[in-house]
């Protein structure tokens, strides 16, 4: 099962890092990454597999939405299927 | 991998738009439960939704988590009770009562089909039902009732028409503390859905299966977001945006409910998108209105804005999702939309524009507050107006209209929550006793006879 985590907000050292570390130790692989930067503005967006992950997906989001809190970033965790039927024919 | 854009849209629609999905709506047929006695039916009408609908909360609060979109209400639709209660009509308050112990068992916000449908005549068990309405409704929480006195294909039931008059006003009368709160959870119908899984209208027909998710989405700030994208575009080009975000607004509900009817054993019914607004700023119909060009809703030029809008939702709803039902328009409920209170307010929206934007748009007069001295005959006669527009136009429309006890044209009643607050709108004055009292059947139209 896939899953697409967002991570947006202001741009500052360590997200990345402290994301990826945060997935790995939830078992979660990340497929892809794709960053932008607009002006101060930081959107992260990654393809990650989720099959080996140590928490179901609701409590991943949950953890995800907490860490978020945490360093200061809004992050979502979705199930791609959402991507898949809203923008794709 | 997916577009960055497209990602980012998604979650500003949830995040900052008020994309939600309005409610997952478990139906469940109630027809297995009739037994031999009032008291053994009600029991078993309080097991079977406790157990079907268990897990109904749990269910839809994971998918909230996994897909990231907020699911704002779960609830519960029903075989329309006086089905049930046909043959112990005087005990009809103790399936009632048992709907709604259910509903607070469970944990759904609301449980819909306390009903009848009486469009084309009425027995006695289903008067003496109806009649128990406004005793039920005062004396339960999260019951909702619906009746409906007329179709496309049977006419209009004026001796129906007139009773619900009289028993909006009970309804008001009985719950007057709170503003004639128990009129917010009573509609009447014309030409009613039997999938529709909104509020208060919904009820489980008779046509269904035994257990079927239909979902609500809704998303009056998305689409408006989308269009003050682009401020200039000619009114086609409008339509075509609408189509698009209906598309997305749509696929999104679609997917929830296909998830949440496996996850609970039942049958994916119906998406039904209906762009329904929320007292909050940013989710509001008569918003979308605004943005296409009307200083306020109401002006003229109101109802061809809606006509559009409702059309174009319509479109991009069918062509995401091959199970579209239920209402799939816009709603226009006066209590629960800020532009449409502030419009009431200042008196540029008042009912006779109202009535003729039900017309074209989904549903109908829905959470009007009118003065409490209002007479049932007047009440009476604006629900016939609305369900003669609904049975010539082969359209549902519905009346949700609380004349609140002691108010007066300047005041206003607070529901608070979802439902809102409601300016008290004037009415004409001038009497219609006459034409409700004479009763019988008003005919189906000419263009009903098509077999």
């Amino acid at each position: 099962m896939r899953a697409v985590i967002t991570v947006v907000g202001k741009d500052k050292t360590g997200i990345i890092s402290k994301v990826s570390t945060f997935l790995a130790e939830r078992g979660v692989n990340i497929l892809d990454i794709s960053q932008t930067i607009l002006e101060d503005y930081f959107a992260m967006i990654m393809l990650t597999d989720i099959s080996g992950a140590s928490v179901p997906l609701a409590r991943l989001s949950d953890e995800c939405a907490a860490l978020g809190r945490e360093i200061n970033m809004s992050i979502h965790v979705q199930h791609e299927d959402l991507f898949n039927a809203m923008h794709k024919i | 991998m997916f577009n960055t854009n497209e990602v980012l849209e998604t979650i500003n629609m949830v995040e900052r738009e008020h994309l939600d999905i309005r409610t997952v709506t478990m139906g469940i047929s109630l027809l297995p439960c009739v037994c031999g006695t009032a008291e053994k039916t009600a029991q078993a009408v309080y097991n079977a939704i406790c157990k079907k609908a268990e897990s109904v909360v749990k269910v839809t609060d994971g998918l909230a988590r996994e897909y990231g979109i907020p699911i704002v209400n779960r609830r519960v639709s029903v075989t329309p009770a006086s089905l049930i209660c046909a043959p112990f009509p005087e005990k009809s308050h103790l399936i009632g009562k048992a709907l709604d112990d259910a509903a607070k068992t469970v944990g759904v916000d609301f449980i819909g089909g306390y009903s009848a449908l009486v469009h084309k005549g009425m027995a006695e068990y289903e008067r003496k039902f109806i009649l128990s309405i406004p005793e039920v409704l005062a004396s339960t929480e999260r019951l909702c009732s619906s009746v409906n006195v007329g179709s496309s294909k049977s006419g209009i039931n004026m001796d129906a028409v007139k009773l619900m008059g009289e028993v909006i006003k009970s309804t008001a009368f009985l719950t007057a503390e709170s503003g004639g709160f128990g009129c917010a959870k009573l509609v009447v119908f014309c030409n009613a859905v039997e999938d529709n899984p909104f509020m208060a209208g919904a009820f489980h027909g008779v046509g269904e299966s035994g257990t079927v998710i239909n979902v609500g989405v809704s998303g009056p700030g998305v689409v408006q977001h989308a269009l003050e994208g682009i401020p200039s575009a000619n009114l086609s080009d409008l339509a075509e945006m609408i189509k698009r975000t209906a598309f997305k607004i749509t696929r999104a509900g679609q997917l929830i409910a296909k998830e949440a009817a496996k996850r609970l054993n039942a049958e994916f019914g119906i998406v039904d998108l209906s762009l329904a607004p929320t007292p909050a700023r940013g989710d509001s119909v008569a918003a979308i209105l605004e943005e296409m060009g009307l200083e306020c809703v109401g002006a003229h030029g109101t109802t061809a804005c809606l006509a559009m809008l409702n059309d174009a939702v319509k479109k991009g709803g069918v062509m995401a999702s091959s199970r579209v039902g239920g209402l799939s328009g816009a709603f226009i409920p006066v209590s629960e939309d800020i532009g449409m209170i502030e419009a009431a307010e200042r008196g540029t929206l008042n009912i006779d524009k109202l009535e003729a934007m039900t017309a074209v748009c989904s549903v109908g007069l829905d959470m009007i507050a009118v003065p409490g001295d209002t007479s049932a005959a007047t009440v009476s006669a604006i629900i016939a107006d609305e369900a003669a527009i609904g049975m010539i136009n082969n359209k549902t429309t519905a009346v949700r209209i609380i004349p609140a006890p002691n108010k007066k044209v300047g005041d206003e009643v607070n529901f608070g929550g979802l439902l809102g607050r409601a300016p008290i709108m004037p009415v004409h004055n001038e009497s219609a006793e006459k034409f409700i009292s004479r009763g019988g059947l008003i005919p189906a139209p000419i263009h009903s006879n098509k077999n």
